[in-house]
This record gives structure tokens, sequence and C-alpha cells, in this order.
């Protein structure tokens, strides 16, 4: 016969609120409000790998186990990418954003979630190739420092380099993709004078804090498993770290429409979703439109 | 309560043909969504999803993230994306490695569509050259949902539904044409069984 179904009573539902308070209990890492499907079935990998009974067990293990933790922190985060991940994306950054940017002496761009770093190299590609090399400085950021390690190293199996040339040449690049990295044996090393303009940090955009005054933003396909509340938070985040004019750029599934910020944006490209933070009121950049205090002084 | 509420499907090789006999046999008024992963190549434009659209009195698009899944629309999975179902109904998209080479995977939704609707889901497998989906239809049985597969020796490719009859105990095998006629049945008759309870 059919079986009960109810999810809210459900035994391994609740095993799994009860580890993830755990974890942000024990480690501070929240992923109470990131997509449960989606924390399940990473869960559920884990607990197959690690041939433990159950979630609860689990829970029992990270908390007194510092280095399993840390595999299922790698777990927990995406950590799959690829350089010029959606060619159009950065076809789109060389025509709208660009031009923009070399209007500023300086330039600041924040890659939030980096992950293992390829669309950073990508994003620092193709700023050199538009003369901007020597008017930026990129920060590259992400919660896991495993993976933060990883892009720094910048080292990538040498079977993802086919389909990366293809993204690159589709992208609009019109160098040799060949020059930007060393094959050696198994692996593809990213030419390393390209981190001389990366900050790799550890930054969440859950719990921390807003970062500097940048000119762009790039978050691709990490508001994705984030609830409504929590992509309101990284938001508002993002608009308060960019200058007025700024860029921000979300992942191809990813919009600000049904979030709390629609309005403070104007869309450049809907396509490439590239977002544009409005300007004051006054049209001048830089601090938010004066108001009077109630004693009639600015 | 009546007990089906969604239907999966997923299509490989062979896939836009499939969906071709399966959709036109859907009403506009069919009572349930239908979420289908098709297994396509990274691409940009939403033809795929439109010349669909055109096939089928029920309303095709893309999945949007956070969308929350409605009767009488058919859910494509965007591709280089997962699918997966929410508990409280509502999708969501994913960028984690493929499965089984597979992005989107037919196993993501099946399973966490399993978590979400229980014994209430119908999972279909169609044709296909590789075994995505067996896993996944397995978790649909196990929570008490109904397991579908297309006969593999009529199948365009008869690998992927093949793979699932072994994985799996399947309620029944269907050839193509008879999958949409059955669904629009099944759930007809569990209307009619709805009302002739209210009268009770």
């Amino acid at each position: 016969m059919t079986q009960e179904h109810d999810p809210v009573r459900d035994v391994e539902n609740i095993e799994v609120s009860l580890l993830l308070e755990a974890i942000h209990g024990k480690y501070g890492y929240d992923f109470r409000q990131y997509s449960r499907a989606h924390i399940k079935r990473r869960l559920r990998h884990r607990l197959l790998c690690s041939k433990m009974e159950n979630m609860a067990a689990m829970m029992h293990r990270l908390l007194v186990d510092q280095e399993f933790f840390d595999t299922l922190l790698l777990d927990l985060s995406i950590n799959v990418t690829e350089m010029f991940r959606d060619p159009w994306f950065y076809e789109a950054v060389r025509k709208e954003v660009v031009p923009l940017l070399r209007t500023y002496p300086f330039s600041r761009i924040w890659h939030a979630g980096c992950s293992s770093g390829e669309e950073v190299y990508s994003m620092a590609i193709l700023l050199k190739e538009a003369d901007l090399w020597d008017r930026i400085q990129i920060y590259a950021t992400d919660l896991n420092e495993v993976v933060l390690k990883k892009a720094k190293e910048g080292i990538y199996p040498i079977e993802a380099i086919r389909g990366w040339t293809r993204n690159y040449q589709k992208s609009g690049g019109r160098e040799s993709f060949a020059d930007y990295y060393t094959a050696h044996y198994e692996s593809a090393i990213i030419d390393l004078t390209l981190r001389n303009k990366v900050v790799f940090a550890d930054h969440n955009l859950v719990t921390d804090q807003t970062f500097g005054e940048m000119h762009l933003i790039v978050c691709r396909n990490v508001l994705i498993y984030f609830s409504r509340q929590l992509q309101n938070r990284a938001i508002d985040l993002f608009k308060n770290s960019l200058v007025p004019g700024g860029f921000l750029c979300l992942g191809s599934k990813e919009s600000l429409r049904f979030t709390n910020h629609e309005g403070e944006f104007e869309v450049v490209s809907d396509e490439a979703k590239i977002y544009r933070k409005k300007m004051n009121r006054t049209g001048i950049p830089g601090r938010a439109s004066a108001r009077k205090g109630p004693d009639g002084q600015v | 309560m009546a007990r089906f509420e969604a239907v999966v499907a997923g299509v490989s090789s062979g896939g836009l043909e499939a969906l071709k006999i399966l959709l036109p046999a859907l009403p506009a008024e069919f009572p349930a969504p239908l979420i289908v992963v098709y297994h396509q190549g990274p691409r940009r434009d939403n033809f795929i999803v439109e010349y669909l659209d055109t096939l089928t009195g029920m309303e095709v698009r893309e999945a949007e993230e956070k969308e929350a899944v409605r009767p009488g629309v058919v859910y494509l999975a965007p591709p280089n994306y997962h699918l997966l179902v929410e508990e409280d109904r509502t999708l969501t998209l994913s960028t984690e490695k493929r499965v089984c080479f597979a992005r989107p995977s037919i196993d993501v939704l099946f399973e966490t569509a399993a978590d979400a609707y229980g014994p209430g889901l119908v999972g279909l497998v169609l044709t296909g050259a590789n075994h995505d989906g067996s896993s996944g239809l397995r978790r649909i049985k196990e929570k008490g949902g109904l397991a579908l597969v297309q006969n593999p020796l009529t199948a365009e490719m008869g690998r992927m539904p093949q793979a699932a009859l072994e994985a799996v105990e399947v309620d029944l095998i269907l050839e193509l044409e008879e999958a949409g006629p059955f669904l629009v049945g099944l759930f007809r008759d569990q209307a009619w069984a709805g009302r002739l309870s209210e009268k009770d």
C-alpha cells in the first residue's frame, strides 16, 4: 500500500536540520537556508562514501572530527566550473562593461564565490586583452579555504582545455588560448602572471559584510543555492559594495527579478545577466544623496 | 486526496522525436505538472522550449530557479544545469558536477522529486543511450511512486529504458505512443474516483 508521505515528519529531514544546526553551532558556517534538496543530495553522497549508518551518526562525527568536517564542507560547496563558461557572457562583458571600466583610472573587481578559480582567470585574461591590466585589482573570494588554495594554484586537468579553448574563442578571444597555460603531464598550469592582479581571500556571503568600493562584481551560479531571503542579503551586500554605476554580473539562470533590489539596478544585458547599480538621483557618483537633518542642517 | 500529483520524465538520445510524440497527447487541462530532463548540450537560445510549446496544449517552459511547480505546465531543465524539486514543490537549479556524464541528470531530478512527492509521483524513462534515470526510478519506486518505462525494443535508443528495467521492478512497460494517453487516463480515472468518494 502507499506509505505515509509527510516531509515534515520525515526522520531524515529532521536529522538533516539538526546536522546543519550542528555545523553552524560548531564551525559557524550557515547552510540552514541553502536549497534543502541540494544539501540533502550532497550529504547523502558523503554518507554513502563514509559508510556511516545515518545522518545522526554523521552529525556526531563532524562535531568531534574537524578533518571529516573539512571533507563535508567541500561536498557542500559547489566546486565545478569552467573557463569562459557561457561564452556569450564574456562577449557581453567585452562589449558592455569594458568600455565603462576604461573611464575609471583604476577599477576594483570582486569575484564572489570564485570556487577553484576558472572564472577568475577567465576575467583576468579578458581584462588583460582589453589593455586594462595596469589599472585593475581583482579580489577573488570563497567560503572554502581548500577551494581557494586550489584557485591560487591554478592547476587544472588537461582534458578540460579543449572545451575551454572553444569557450574562449566563442567569447570573442582573439589570442591563442595556449599562451595562457602550460601543459604538464595530465595537468594544465595557468599562466602565473595572471595571478599578479588577483588577491584571494576568505569571504562568506551568508555571514560576512560588504567588501570595498567595487566597480564590477561577478557572482555566478552561487545564488541559485540560496533561499530568497539569503539572495536578498547577498544582493544587498553587493549593492553596498558597488560604486554608483558599478556592474553586477549573475549566472545565466539567476536574476534580480523577485528580489528586493530590482529597482536599484538597471539591466545592461538580460541574456548575459549584467546589471548596473543606478546613479544617485543627483547623478553625481559617490555618496548617497544628502538628506536634511531635523535642524535643517545637511 | 488524489494519489498522483506530478509526472517526471527523462529522455536522452532520440529525445526530441520522443517528446514530439509524447507532448501532443497531453491536453491543456492536464491536471499535473510534467517535469522533464532532456539531455542536450549547453546552448544559448530557447529554441527547443519554444518549439515544444507549439506541439501541446500544456504550457512548455524552461524551469526557473525558485519557481513553484504548477499543474498543466511542462518544465524543461535548462541545458548545463541540474534540475531539483524541493519538498515545498519549488524548483532549484544546480551546477554541481555531471552525474552519469550528464547535466541535467535524470537521476538528480527523479531522486529529489521522489523525496518531494513520495507515492504521488509518476516516473517515466524514455529513449536514451546511457543508464541515467535508473537509480532515480528506483528511488521513486522505493518511495511508493509509479515507475514507467518505454519499451526498449521499440525505443529509438533502447539502452536507457533497458537499464531502468534491469534496475527497477517497473509497474508498466509502454510503447511511446501509449505513454501520453496512459497518463491522461491515469489522472482522469483518479479524478473520477475522487468525485465518487466525495459522494459517499
